[in-house]
C-alpha cells in the first residue's frame, strides 16, 4: 500500500484559453507537512481547490486515498471531504455563528453525537488553539489572529487524515504568525494527519515544512527539503527564497513596447 | 489620427449584442438549475426546520415594520381618492368595496412584493454575495456541507411562506386605514361601508387569487434574490451590483407577472 495520502499527477488546468498548470507532479506522504510555493498567481490556491475537488484539471488527476477526485459522484466527492480539513486564507468563519457555533458546525451538520458531546469536543478543540476562553464571542469580535485560529479550531473539529492551508501566514503580526506556525505542525503531529500548506512566506514555511515544491509558469521548478532550497543555485529558487529584486521573475506585466505606447495618438 | 471603419464599429456592436443577449439566455438557466436544486435539497434542508424558522423571523417578521406602515398610508390614501371620485357619481358607500377589492385584488400581493424585494431580498442577496466574497459558501463545500441545502433551501422557504402572509397583512391593515379615513374622517355610513364590502368581495375570486399571486411573487422575487446573491463576482462591485440587480429585476418581474396572473385569473 502507498504511503502517500495525497498524489498528483501529470495534472493540467486552465479557464479561457489560459493554461495555469502544465503538467505537475506532487506527491504528499502520510504524516508529513508539505508545502507549495510560488508566486501570486502561480496557480497554489488552485491546486489546493482541485485537491478538494472543487474544480475538474483539464488533463491529468488527483488522487486522496488511492481514489481519482475528479472521477467520484457528489456523495463520493462529500465522503472524501470528510477526510479533509482546510483553513482559508481569511478563515472563512460564519459570520452569523458564534466561536462556539463555528466550530461546532461541522459536527452539527455531519454527525449525529449528543449537544454533551459536541460540548466536549469544541472546547476540546479550542483549547488545541488557546480561544477557550473566547468560545462566546462573535467573528467580528476577534482579531485577524484570533479568527485564523478559530478556523483551524473548525477545520480540525473531525479530525482530518489531509489538513489544506491557503496562505495561513498571510496578513499577520509576528506573534500570531509564529502560534500559526507552531500549531500547524504541532496539531499534524498530534492528529497523525498529512499536512499541505499553500504559502509565500519563506521562514515560516521552512521552518515547519517537511518537504518544499515551487511552482512557477505553470510547472514544479524546484522541490526537496528546506535545507536543501536554501542552498539551492537555481536562479528562481535563489530569487525566492533570499527575496532578490532582480531576478528571473519580472516587475513588469508583459506588455507592449513602452515608448510606442506613450507616442500612440487617441 | 486614424477614422474608424463604420462597418468594423456596427460588427462589434452586433457582436456586443449578442455577447449580452447570450449572457442573459445562460443566466436565465443558470437560475433554472438553481431553482431546481433548492426543490431537489429541500427534503434535506427541511431535516434542519429551525434553519426556515430563523429565516421566516429576518425575512418575514422583519419585514412587518415597513408593510404595516405602508399598508395604513395606502389604505388611506386609496380611501381619499376614491371617495373624491365616488362622491362625484353619488355612490360614496361603495368605498369600502373600491378599498377592499384593490387591495385585494392589486395593491396588497404587488406592493408587498415590491417593499418585500427591497427589503428582504436585497438583504438575502448582499448576505450570500458576502458569504462568497468570504469563502464562507466555499467553506461548507470543502467541510462536505451543501450550500444549496444549507442557505439556499431554507431562505426560499422563508420568503415563499413569509409573502402571502404579508400580502394578506398588508390588506387587512389597508382596509383598516381605508376605514380610518373614509368613516371617522370623512363620514360614509359604516354600516355601507362593511355591508358593501362583504357583498362584493368574493372569497374565491378576490382573496384566494391574491393569495395566489403573493405565492408566486414570493417565489419569484426570494429565487431572484437568491440566484443574484449566488452568482455575484466576489467582490464589493460585484456585490452592489447584485443587490441592485435584485431590486430592478424583481419588481420588473412582479410587475410582469401580475399583468399574466390577471389575465389569465379573469378568464378562468
Amino acid at each position: 500500500m502507498t504511503n502517500n495520502i495525497v498524489e498528483i499527477d501529470n495534472l493540467s488546468f486552465g479557464y479561457k484559453g489560459r493554461l495555469l498548470h502544465k503538467g505537475i507532479n506532487m506527491v504528499f506522504p502520510r504524516g508529513k507537512v508539505v508545502a507549495i510555493m510560488g508566486g501570486s498567481g502561480s496557480g497554489k490556491t488552485t491546486l489546493l481547490r482541485l485537491i478538494g475537488g472543487q474544480i475538474k484539471p483539464t488533463k491529468g488527476e488527483v488522487r486522496v486515498h488511492g481514489d481519482v477526485v475528479h472521477k467520484q459522484g457528489r456523495d463520493g466527492i462529500f465522503k472524501l471531504r470528510r477526510k479533509m480539513g482546510m483553513l482559508f486564507q481569511q478563515g472563512a468563519l460564519f459570520t452569523d455563528l458564534s466561536v462556539y457555533e463555528n466550530v461546532a458546525f461541522p459536527m452539527r451538520e455531519l454527525t449525529d453525537l449528543p449537544n454533551s458531546m459536541i460540548h466536549d469536543l469544541v472546547l476540546m478543540k479550542l483549547n488545541a488553539v488557546g480561544l477557550r476562553g473566547a468560545h462566546t464571542l462573535m467573528p467580528t469580535e476577534l482579531s485577524g489572529g484570533m479568527a485564523r485560529r478559530v478556523a483551524l479550531a473548525r477545520a480540525i473539529a473531525l479530525d482530518p487524515a489531509i489538513m489544506m492551508y491557503d496562505e495561513p501566514f498571510a496578513g499577520l503580526d509576528p506573534i500570531s504568525m509564529g502560534v500559526i506556525c507552531s500549531l500547524i505542525r504541532s496539531l499534524n503531529d498530534a492528529l497523525g494527519a498529512t499536512s499541505i500548506i499553500v504559502s509565500h512566506d519563506v521562514k515560516e514555511t521552512f521552518l515547519i515544512a517537511d518537504y518544499v515544491y515551487f511552482v512557477a509558469d505553470g510547472v514544479v521548478t524546484a522541490e526537496g527539503t528546506p535545507d536543501d532550497l536554501m542552498q539551492s543555485t537555481l536562479p528562481f529558487v535563489h530569487q525566492f527564497v533570499h527575496g532578490d529584486k532582480d531576478g528571473p521573475v519580472p516587475f513588469h506585466y508583459p506588455a507592449g513596447n513602452y515608448q510606442s505606447e506613450l507616442m500612440k495618438q487617441h | 489620427m486614424t477614422k474608424s471603419n463604420p462597418l468594423i464599429s456596427i460588427i462589434k456592436t452586433l457582436q456586443g449584442l449578442g455577447h449580452r443577449m447570450v449572457e442573459r439566455i445562460w443566466r436565465l438557466g443558470a437560475g433554472a438549475r438553481l431553482f431546481f436544486l433548492t426543490i431537489a435539497y429541500s427534503a434535506e434542508s427541511f431535516k434542519r426546520f429551525h434553519l426556515t424558522l430563523r429565516e421566516i423571523y429576518s425575512t418575514g417578521v422583519m419585514s412587518l415594520l415597513i408593510v404595516i406602515v405602508s399598508a395604513f398610508f395606502v389604505g388611506m390614501v386609496l380611501a381619499l381618492q376614491g371617495y373624491n371620485t365616488l362622491q362625484k357619481y353619488g355612490s360614496s358607500e361603495a368605498i369600502g368595496v373600491l378599498v377592499s377589492l384593490s387591495l385585494v385584488r392589486e395593491l396588497g400581493p404587488v406592493v408587498t412584493a415590491l417593499l418585500f424585494a427591497g427589503r428582504a431580498g436585497t438583504a438575502i442577496t448582499a448576505e450570500i454575495g458576502l458569504m462568497k466574497t468570504t469563502e464562507q459558501l466555499s467553506a461548507m463545500e470543502m467541510m462536505a456541507v451543501n450550500p444549496i441545502a444549507r442557505v439556499v433551501a431554507p431562505r426560499f422557504w422563508a420568503g415563499v411562506i413569509s409573502m402571502p402572509v404579508l400580502a394578506t397583512l398588508f390588506s387587512m391593515v389597508g382596509i383598516l386605514g381605508g376605514y380610518i379615513v373614509a368613516v371617522p374622517l370623512i363620514g360614509v355610513d359604516e354600516g355601507a361601508f362593511w355591508s358593501q364590502m362583504q357583498a362584493n368581495v368574493d372569497f374565491q375570486s378576490d382573496i384566494v387569487n391574491g393569495i395566489i399571486k403573493s405565492l408566486v411573487f414570493g417565489i419569484a422575487c426570494t429565487m431572484i434574490a437568491l440566484f443574484e446573491g449566488f452568482d455575484a463576482p466576489p467582490t464589493a462591485e460585484g456585490v452592489s451590483r447584485a443587490t441592485t440587480r435584485t431590486v430592478v429585476i424583481s419588481s420588473l418581474t412582479v410587475l410582469g407577472l401580475d399583468f399574466v396572473l390577471t389575465s389569465f385569473m379573469l378568464v378562468i
